[in-house]
């Protein structure tokens, strides 16, 4: 084959890439989908079938009987709140994992935004120093983050409980006080409201975590907005509420939404703190869904229930993918500003 | 090269138009200044806090189990606690070097391997035409939206169903193994690579390799000589984000290993903090330092790079 052709064929090749179709393509694809196939794919075809069985810690021997086909029994017995282990009730664990993520995310987001707000005001001293320090959290490994956070709750030895004693005491309140289990108080803080004092300890652990990334987000939007925008809404006569509601914000949700439901899947499945803090408790009552299925399967060894929970799991998270998807969508004609 | 790479990567995010010309309003009043650097300093004290407690009770002397109060520098402050973690950290015989070298094995070949075979699929996905594509691709965002949690049960449980006799080793159970745990770590790796690298080759222009076709290059030589390249800072961050992601895995690890040999830094990190052991807290928090220092150095002085990596990839999303 001469050049002259070879290149003709590829200017070809080039002019119409927009319909080809490659066989070498499928050569590309092979060692990922190889790899994919036997390591992700087929297992979690295999946990389908582990559902409908009772597959127990007697199956797993080499060599050892096949478990018993038990038809749906694991999910009705999930959905039903009706396993045998301490502290399992499924809606309250739906609830609860819902509130924690909305509830963290809308945190995280207003005070991501405020916050940038506040590093962007013009002639701001030390701005650099701030901006570079205010990223700590995020390059600390969550593992670690939510480790040191629990030491940081010890009722008797804590950071958090010796800063409130010393902060009292300079108010008179006697150091006695400020013996909270934080982690593990049983009665709720706020009578009316049914959330134990560990969601709110874990909410201010995972405010300190989550809201530099969102305040990285926002700086990139509000340095994007044109100052023309300002001085023309200044002209207009609008005062400095206006000025935010109409020209900032207009800037700041196409780029703090697709974020924000980032935020929400991560915060859903974020399973660390809510493992090494408070362990789920009191009562299971701040268990996630991810922490349930891990504790299904590590501490219970119930794998065909494990399955079937992470089957029901799958759906729950394809439900709130097609419902953010669709909320991504409705806001991207702002992004064509 | 990583110049035009570091350039690329910025331009893929959409915040990065300079359009700041003079300041709208001239500086603040001295007032307004003082009240702001306030709510800045009070904000850098509580993201400084816990990392300098941390810091604090990791110079405390072993002799005392508890910190006795909220002291920068502890009396007597010393680098025993640091000199013992990294001598033997648990009651397990196994050093601080030993346990991070198995998180090292894991955290290297589990983002190695996944970003050298996704890259392949990102390019297929990104710049190939074949049947099946919008399908396979769902499938692959699909697997991505699962949590790690949720292949737990069946990569424990086929795991540990290759167990082999080896003539040197003796009895192997791949899922009491590194390499099981560097495998399932893998499974979740993989489609993020592929992800996260068809988001960055989309961005690429054509004309580079319209330019090489015209000059004969061949589809491999493309995928060689230009995309790849090309590539090297999304592949580096990928790599880098596999690598953390790695090097504080904690699920499978927790849940498959159960050899000393084999115990990772995660693993005693959990074993050390556990409400019923009795370890010193300066060992606890020299222990969390060391390990969160190699991937929060990285981050830092990477930090350009990871996070519009990041933020744009949530955009795709």
């Amino acid at each position: 084959m001469t050049v002259a052709t070879t290149s003709a064929k590829a200017k070809g090749k080039a002019a119409t890439s927009g319909r080809r179709t490659t066989r070498g393509a499928y050569l590309y694809l092979v060692p990922a989908f190889l790899v994919m196939g036997v390591i992700t794919l087929y297992p979690l075809l295999y946990q389908v079938w582990m559902s409908f069985t009772d597959y127990g810690i007697q199956n797993l021997r080499a060599g050892s009987p096949a478990p018993a086909f038990v038809g749906i029994q694991n999910y009705v017995d999930v959905l039903a709140s009706q396993l045998a282990i301490p502290n399992f009730n499924f809606v309250r664990l739906i609830l609860y994992n819902i509130w924690w993520a909305l509830s963290n995310v809308a945190i995280h987001v207003v005070l991501g935004v405020a916050i940038a707000l506040l590093m962007h005001v013009k002639g701001l001293w030390f701005k650099r120093f701030y901006r570079a320090l205010f990223i700590l959290p995020v390059v600390i490994p969550p593992i670690i983050v939510a480790t040191v956070w629990k030491n940081m709750y010890d009722p008797d030895y804590g950071a958090i409980n010796q800063l409130l004693a010393l902060l009292g005491g300079w108010f008179g309140i006697s150091a006695d006080v400020f013996q909270i289990d934080w982690l593990r108080q049983i009665e709720d803080p706020i009578p009316f409201i049914p959330l134990p004092l560990a969601f709110f300890a874990m909410l201010v652990t995972n405010t300190w975590l989550g809201w530099p990334l969102n305040a990285v987000v926002a700086t990139g939007a509000l340095q994007s907005i044109p100052n023309e925008l300002y001085e023309a809404a200044e002209i207009d006569g609008a005062g400095p509420w206006q000025r935010f509601k109409t020209v900032t914000l207009t800037y700041l949700r196409p780029a703090m939404l697709p974020y924000a439901i980032y935020g929400f899947v991560i915060t859903f499945n974020l399973f660390y703190l809510a493992y090494f803090m408070s362990a789920g408790g009191p009562f299971g009552r701040t268990e996630l869904l991810v922490t349930q299925a891990y504790r299904l399967v590590n501490d219970q060894r119930l794998y065909g229930v494990g399955a079937s929970f992470a089957v029901i799991m799958f759906f729950i998270l394809l439900v709130i993918t097609l419902a953010t998807n669709r909320m991504a969508r409705a806001t991207r004609s702002y992004e064509d500003l | 090269m990583t110049a035009t790479g570091a350039s690329a990567l910025r331009t893929r995010s959409r915040f990065s138009r300079p359009s700041m010309r003079r300041s709208r309003r001239g500086k603040p009043s001295l007032l307004r200044q003082a009240l702001l650097q306030a709510c800045a300093i009070g904000l850098l004290f509580t993201v400084m806090f816990p990392i300098i407690w941390v810091f604090s009770l990791s110079l405390d002397p072993l002799n005392r189990s508890r910190p006795d109060g909220l002291n920068l520098i502890p009396t007597n402050a010393t680098l025993e606690a640091y000199r013992q973690v990294l001598e033997q950290p648990t009651n397990n015989p196994i050093s601080f070097f030993g346990l991070a070298l198995n998180s090292l094995k894991i955290a290297i070949g589990s983002s190695i391997i996944s970003v050298g075979i996704g890259v392949t699929a990102a390019y297929a996905f990104s710049r190939l035409h074949f049947r099946g594509r919008e399908v396979l691709m769902l499938a692959i965002l699909g697997v991505l939206m699962l949590p790690a949690v949720a292949t737990l049960t069946p990569l424990f449980v086929l795991l540990n169903q290759v167990q082999v006799d080896l003539p040197l080793v003796g009895e192997f159970n791949l899922r009491n193994s590194l390499l099981g745990v560097g495998l399932a770590i893998i499974s979740g790796l993989l489609p993020f690579a592929i992800w996260n690298l068809k988001g960055y080759l989309d961005t690429i222009p054509h004309d580079l390799e319209e330019a090489a076709a015209v000059d004969g290059a061949t589809g491999n030589q493309t995928f060689l000589r230009i995309i790849l390249p090309l590539a090297v800072p999304a592949l580096a961050v990928t790599a880098f984000l596999g690598f953390v992601s790695g090097w504080t895995e904690f699920y499978f690890s927790w849940m498959f290993l159960t050899k000393v040999e084999d115990e990772t830094l995660a693993m005693a990190l959990y074993s050390m903090q556990g409400q019923f052991t009795n370890t010193p807290w300066s060992l606890f928090s020299a222990f969390a330092i060391l390990f969160a220092i190699p991937p929060a150095v990285v981050y830092f002085l990477a930090q350009r790079y990871i996070t519009s990596g990041l933020a744009v990839g949530a955009v795709k999303g």
